[in-house]
């Protein structure tokens, strides 16, 4: 069925709280408005404001009552607004929800899925374009996913919610009127903390997640038409990360370049990076290279253009790789 | 500070004075009109033994034996009262002092000090005795209490959920969050505030400029200032609370006005920021003293009684000691354990890597 990473984000909530009765959603105008991005759009309608609550404006607030209907057996499902809206709730997500399994000795878990639109491209003013995920790639006890297309968008919101630990879900919010092919009755065809090989190359080995994985195909396109084979990666689980996908794809091209929006300055990039330099040290033919937003506040929305890595930028760092 | 002059008049909910007079509060006294001879003893039993637990806790931090301790001592009355108008399948959120709300909860005296030990972060399964583990980030707990007692108001369940916390805690916003979500959901929920008057080395007056009991004010929230160090009168007013959260009367502010007559914890040295006199001062409120007293003039506290709350209250402090000394260092390779619920790759790579260090003959 052809549908909009949206209403496969919507679909995949319905199928859960179907499903399972102690499924409930938490969040900021996720009710009659359905969220500003309407991801559960008719949801309080169908399932009640038990199941679909409407939360005070508080995201700290949020994130610990969601972690205290979890120590009663909920699988809450809490939707921070914008990115730049969750670090109010940091110190529960980091200190809370992320340790309590390791802090009671395995006795307590927080199934959690915090969702969480990231990402820029949409012209948004400030705080709403945020890339916040290596925050909580770096906390341990927090798994982090972020889908690149609509059919990842349903099955992974899916896997989150059944996994017992917490899971940070972060959704490309350019990316959520893309449309495409959502086979809805399917079982998951990869396990959450799988990497996809989108599609095969031989030269290099482009690496992405969320929203720039279209970027690193639109690459990978026009470089194919310069007769230059390009292997695209979506990594989808941002922590852990599926090294051996990557190693060898690496193993194979000899070459990687490493796509990320947010600021390449201790990134997700740098980590990805260092292992595959362990790993791949002998078959590298070139130093592994990063493309991603600089290091500033994500700049006004004019300039977004600018910042967002786009296909020239991952193209001349493919370049540089090929010169190597 | 509060008034020397008249001891009766000094809080707002009190049933037994300094002296172990009782006050003629037929509302308040109504709510524990059950508490007969033998329950008043089963009261002083639990004040006494857990002061005894903590003294010995200190003795074992101060002979080395456990890296930290947060003494509760001075409040006693505040914890055994509130904890016993629970019901066990009420559910208790705590901070990190509540070792007599575990107490009371049914934690076994042995499994007190594994957290303050360092051979591990919790001291009990929560699950076994409806009680969270120490939570150090203060307030916190506040949320997860609210978001707990909302969950049981879903399933139909009458229970009620407490959320312990003290002074300094309701400076923190998820103190004001909770008061805001318990209000806005009518979530069974009381809030148990420990005034104790200090937050380290910071006096309540810094926190507020106004009784912390008007914080419920602006949430819609009712809100009871007891005296602390009155078991009775904190038994009340708990019990008023807990049965209003279980018939869907929502939420419940309570500030018990109590005194930490130790440090804030074994690190501290409260001799820096408060006078003898201020301890002292509290001292003639001492919440142990005070129900005997009762005891005293009710005919209740007999010889034989006596000697045997202290009996067992030294046979619980020689269990706890015995228990602290032989916990052994925990498996170093258990450290990677219980990170996550399910199957990490991460976790499995290193716990490999360390166990092939270990296995090296490496030494820390």
């Amino acid at each position: 069925m052809i549908t909009t990473f949206a209403a496969a984000l919507n679909t995949g909530l319905r199928r859960a709280m179907d499903d399972d009765t102690k499924v409930v959603l938490l969040g900021e105008d996720i009710g009659k408005l359905g969220g500003v991005f309407r991801v559960t759009d008719t949801l309080q309608k169908d399932f009640g404001d038990n199941r679909v609550i409407d939360t005070p404006l508080a995201e700290s607030g949020i994130v610990g009552t969601a972690f205290g209907m979890a120590l009663r057996g909920y699988r809450p499902v809490v939707e921070i607004q914008f990115d730049g809206f969750v670090y109010p709730a940091f110190d529960q997500i980091v200190s809370q929800v992320a340790k309590i399994h390791y802090r009671t000795g395995g006795k307590v878990t927080a199934p959690l899925t915090i969702r969480i639109p990231f990402g820029g491209g949409i012209g948004a003013v400030e705080h709403h374009s945020e890339s916040p995920e290596v925050y909580f790639a770096h906390t341990a006890g927090l798994r982090v996913v972020a889908p690149s297309t609509p059919a990842d968008a349903y099955s992974m919101i899916r896997q989150a919610i059944s996994l017992d630990d917490p899971v940070v879900f972060f959704e490309p919010k350019r990316r959520y009127w893309d449309k495409a092919d959502v086979d809805f009755e399917g079982e998951p065809d990869l396990p959450l903390h799988k990497a996809r090989v989108c599609t095969h190359g031989t030269d290099a080995t482009v690496l992405a997640y969320g929203g720039t994985v279209a970027t690193a195909l639109a690459a990978a396109k026009i470089a194919a038409e310069e007769g230059h084979s390009l292997e695209v990666i979506d990594l989808r689980s941002l922590s852990p990360i599926d090294v051996d996908t990557i190693a060898e794809s690496v193993d194979k091209t000899g070459r990687l370049v490493i796509v990320h929006e947010a600021p390449v300055f201790a990134g997700l990039g740098a980590e990805i990076a260092a292992r595959v330099t362990e790993r791949c040290f002998y078959q590298l033919e070139a130093p592994v290279l990063r493309v991603g937003g600089y290091d500033i506040p994500y700049p006004p929305a004019k300039l977004e253009k600018h910042h967002l890595p786009d296909p020239d930028r991952i193209l001349a760092a493919v370049d540089r790789c090929l010169a190597a | 500070m509060v008034s020397k002059k008249s001891d009766k008049q000094t809080y707002p909910v009190q049933l037994v004075q300094p002296d172990g007079r009782r006050v003629l509060d037929r509302e308040h006294a109504a709510l524990v009109a059950d508490t007969d001879g033998a329950r008043l003893r089963q009261l002083y039993e639990d004040l006494v033994v857990t002061r005894r637990i903590d003294v010995e806790a200190t003795a074992l931090q101060r002979q080395g034996q456990l890296g930290l301790w947060p003494p509760l001592y001075g409040q006693e009355a505040a914890q055994v009262g509130s904890a016993h108008a629970l019901h066990p399948d009420d559910y208790a959120f705590c901070s990190y002092r509540e070792t007599a709300v575990a107490y009371c909860r049914g934690v076994p005296p042995e499994q007190l000090t594994a957290l303050w030990r360092g051979v591990a972060h919790h001291c009990w399964d929560p699950n076994q005795v409806n009680m969270t583990n120490a939570n150090i980030v203060v307030g916190s707990q506040g949320l997860h209490a609210t978001g707990y007692a909302y969950a049981a108001h879903l399933d139909g369940a009458d229970i009620a959920t407490i959320a312990y916390f003290g002074d300094g805690a309701t400076s923190e916003g998820d103190i004001a969050e909770a008061l805001g979500f318990a209000a806005s959901w009518s979530a069974p929920v009381v809030f148990f505030c420990q005034n104790n008057q200090w937050a380290i080395s910071e006096p309540v007056a810094v926190q507020s400029t106004v009784p912390l009991v008007r914080r419920a004010d602006g949430y819609g929230i009712p809100g009871v200032q007891v005296d602390g160090n009155d078991v009775l009168a904190v038994l009340a007013v708990t019990r008023r609370a807990v049965e209003r959260a279980r018939t869907g009367g929502g939420p419940t502010f309570i500030e018990a006005l109590t005194y930490r007559m130790g440090p804030h914890t074994t690190a501290d040295d409260p001799t820096r920021y408060r006078t003898a006199a201020d301890t002292e001062y509290w001292e003639h409120r001492d919440p142990i003293e005070r129900i005997r007293l009762l005891l005293d003039r009710e005919g209740l506290l007999d010889p034989e009684f006596a000697q045997r709350v202290a009996d067992t209250a030294d046979d619980i402090a020689r269990r706890l000691r015995t228990a602290t000394v032989e916990m052994p260092d925990p498996d170093p390779a258990s450290m990677f354990d219980h990170v996550y619920a399910t199957d990490h790759p991460l976790m499995a790579e290193q716990a490999q890597q360390f166990s092939a260090h270990l296995a090296e003959g490496a030494q820390p």
